[in-house]
């Protein structure tokens, strides 16, 4: 089972009143390459991996959770006090007529969440090559909302956010080496 | 009845929670590492080690804010102290 | 400001017909996670609110961003 803890992985401090960037960071809430499905994708993969890399997807899915949280906290930030006229102009239009304020699992383009976002193979190599993929495009996605946005306490999460990409791809990659390593021949770092 | 949810402007709060957030974080990465590295013993000994100073500091904000942790692996005071906010994303 | 190290620069081909100026070069990012393949044991860790603070645990992990707009892209 999981058990909730009350706080953040990490602060986030949203400091502009910009809800045009709350549309653009759905993107990661809801995406094909967002953190929802990173969660889905390694903690379902988990259950036909070899058992040596079990951990590894585990831990990094039940992480993408957190994260999820770090971006749901920026969206809702970012909306909470805005007017019906800002969502508006914010290209929030649309959300607005189907949710108010209620965060939704969509895209930037509001496409809602689908599982075929997602696969799962049975073939470990399949599998964690698909995840390495998606820490990188995921790295891409937060490259580009850095872009976006002047508010350097948004920044700050984003790179935050970013750099786990890369960790997590580490570890996939190694995860790689550990089901490719030869059962008779000895593990050597 | 002591107050126990953080204030606007309270850099306690915000300090000892970003601590938290410091040591919970090399835990996360020493967990991930040691997932591709179960052989390694320094830093499982260094896993363990800040597994101790985690849970001194843990108490310490959960007796200040409130419990961390529902289902039973944190004490509640009268009213029940978990559901009150603020929940993560409002601070 | 700083060159980000990890950045590359291409200079895409340029038709006689595109219809917007050209813009100089185009760039991205190969992040230092393409150079390992299995991370060494005993790398030099950051103190625990300068890991938190770059998302990661070991400096040689550690790769910067710098905002294409900052960078007046």
């Amino acid at each position: 089972m999981w058990v909730y803890e009350k706080k953040l992985q990490y602060p986030v401090r949203v400091s502009k009143c910009d809800p045009m960037m709350a549309k653009f960071l759905i993107e990661q809430y809801g995406g094909a390459d967002g953190e929802l499905a990173a969660a889905l994708r390694y903690l379902n993969q988990r259950y036909t991996i070899p058992d040596k890399v079990i951990g590894v997807l585990n831990d990094i899915g039940t992480e993408e959770f957190a994260h999820l949280e770090m971006i749901a906290t920026m969206v809702y930030k970012l909306t909470k006090d805005a007017t019906v006229e800002q969502m508006k102009a914010a290209g929030l239009g649309a959300h607005y007529a189907n949710h108010d304020k209620a965060l939704y699992y969509e895209n930037a383009g509001g496409v809602p969440w689908t599982a075929s976002y997602i696969q799962a193979k049975g073939d470990p190599i399949a599998d964690l090559y698909e995840d390495i993929a998606a820490e990188e495009k995921a790295r891409a996605t937060y490259q580009w909302l850095i872009d976006m946005t002047d508010d350097v306490d948004l920044q700050d999460s984003l790179k935050f956010l970013r750099e786990r990409e890369i960790i997590h791809a580490i570890r996939f990659r190694e995860a790689v080496e550990i089901i490719k390593e030869d059962r008779a021949a000895k593990k050597i770092f | 009845m002591e107050e126990v949810r953080p204030k606007p402007g309270d850099h306690r709060y915000y300090e000892l929670l970003e601590q938290l957030q410091a040591i919970d974080f090399v835990l996360v990465e020493l967990n991930l590492y040691l997932n591709t590295h179960p052989d390694d013993l320094k830093s499982i000994e260094q896993y363990n080690k800040m597994a101790q100073e985690r849970m001194i500091l843990a108490k310490q904000f959960q007796e200040l804010y409130g419990p961390l942790m529902n289902f039973g692996h944190a004490y509640s005071r009268y009213p029940f102290q978990w559901s009150e906010s603020p929940w993560p994303w409002q601070v | 400001m700083k060159p980000n190290p990890e950045e590359r620069v291409y200079v895409p081909f340029r038709g006689p017909f595109d219809p917007c100026p050209p813009l100089p070069y185009r760039t991205y990012v190969v992040p230092v996670n393409q150079y390992i393949v299995f991370q060494p044991v005993d790398l030099p860790q950051f103190s625990p609110a300068e890991a938190l603070r770059h998302g990661t645990l070991w400096p040689a992990l550690y790769s910067p961003y710098y905002s294409r707009k900052q960078k007046g892209e």
